[in-house]
């Protein structure tokens, strides 16, 4: 995969000290997966929170702690509960996280219409902001908002233009309330995205204020 | 100095635990972890019995995936870190989803010995000494209290987008030091 659009520091920074909501934790985890220069960089912002461990003032702990837990040592292992991901024709198309969230293929996700040429799905994960899939026909563009707080979008399939430059399968748009922008489908693939925010988008167009109550990123 | 060779001392006797499966060496493990994943806990928010419950957890983790454990790729201080605060969010989260991370890859028996990552976190430490205090702040603020960007900006009052630029400064003088030697 050619990725040319990565986080930013401080988006990999909060994912290692873990203060990302659940969405947005789900999305950088997605592009990880598909990112070795991401993954490097992870490791060095992990290694922040290693340091910090190390520099931290040690409290005591309850009496017979370290016994209790080596009488522990010896239980079996509960399996984790964890899916599994069900081998699909996505399988290739989606990255693992997500696959095993969603366990189906993309085509055979609830879509639903929310306004000329945009599907979406609803994540529905806790949380603030909102987690959806998008699914943006050829030529179409999403209405021109900016970011109150966060946004992270990761590119599934497909690609699209917007003023900050072209995104691709693995890329992901790392925004902020500074940005305001109106990306718009270039190819005549749909553009199917994740996306990621950690408060509502403010819609800058008088279309975008109407259709803000049926996206409601 | 000194603190590389603990650091040290501690991956090394994270490796030899994978290898012999000895409690003792878990024992000496936990002496040192144990209370420093608690404070981290206890700075996340956690009430003390949950902070100890929670640290439980992430030490039996520690016991059960020692074998996960790559030197190559960090030290035992931020392997243990990140098994404690995946332990954490999987805690506060009502609805129990873990933490999406990468699948954990068995690594590479001759990659064991490699100590370069504690000699770039020895650095990293010096260099977070040094930081002023505006960055050190933001930086606490994330990682030890789990803040979101958003809430740190709310309670320093300043704008979402200093509070990046803030920490992104303050990891560009860290990273300076980071893969230089490896
Ligand atoms: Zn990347
Ligand atoms: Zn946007």
């Amino acid at each position: 995969m050619n990725i040319s659009h990565h986080f930013d520091d401080a988006t990999l920074m909060a994912y290692s000290a873990g203060s990302l909501p659940q969405g947005m934790a789900l999305l950088v985890a997605c592009h990880l997966h598909w990112c070795e220069h991401c993954r490097e960089r992870v490791d060095a912002t992990n290694a922040v929170g290693g340091v910090l461990l190390d520099d931290i003032e040690p409290v005591s702990l309850g009496e017979g702690a370290l016994n209790d837990l080596l009488a522990r040592l010896d239980e079996p292992e509960q399996e984790l509960a964890k899916p599994v991901s069900r081998p699909s024709a996505s399988a290739g198309q989606l990255p693992a996280p997500l696959a095993e969230l969603v366990g189906c293929d993309i085509d055979e996700l609830p879509w639903k219409r929310i306004g000329y040429g945009v599907r979406q799905v609803d994540l529905d994960l806790d949380g603030p902001g909102a987690t959806r899939l998008l699914r943006i026909s050829p030529g179409v563009s999403v209405p021109h908002h900016t970011h109150t707080g966060n946004e992270l979008t990761l590119i599934l399939s497909g690609s699209y233009n917007d003023e900050v430059g072209r995104f691709c399968r693995g890329d992901v748009a790392d925004l902020d309330g500074e940005m305001e922008h109106q990306p718009l489908v270039d190819t005549d693939e749909d553009c199917i995205c994740l996306i990621a925010t950690d408060a509502p988008l403010k819609f800058t167009g008088l279309f975008g204020r109407l259709v803000q109550p049926f996206i409601g990123l | 100095e000194r603190r590389k060779q603990v650091r040290d001392e501690w991956s090394a006797c994270l490796t030899r635990l994978a290898e012999t499966r000895d409690k003792t060496e878990f024992a000496r493990l936990f002496g040192y972890f144990a209370p420093r994943v608690k404070a981290y806990l206890l700075r996340l928010g956690m009430v003390d019995a949950t902070a100890e419950e929670v640290m439980q957890e992430a030490m039996l983790l520690v016991w059960r995936k020692a074998h996960l454990f790559n030197r190559s790729k960090a030290s035992a201080s931020t392997w243990i870190f990140t098994l404690a605060r995946n332990q954490s969010i999987d805690r506060m989260r009502r609805d129990k989803v873990q933490f999406y991370e990468l699948p954990e890859e068995e690594p590479d028996p001759d990659h064991r010995d490699m100590g370069e990552h504690s000699v770039i976190e020895d650095r990293m430490q010096e260099a977070i000494a040094t930081l002023p205090e505006g960055q050190a702040q933001v930086l606490h603020l994330s990682y030890y209290e789990g803040k979101s960007h958003s809430e740190i900006a709310e309670q320093l009052g300043i704008p979402l987008g200093s509070v990046k630029s803030r920490l992104r400064l303050a990891f560009s003088k860290l990273k300076a030091h980071w893969g230089e030697d490896a």
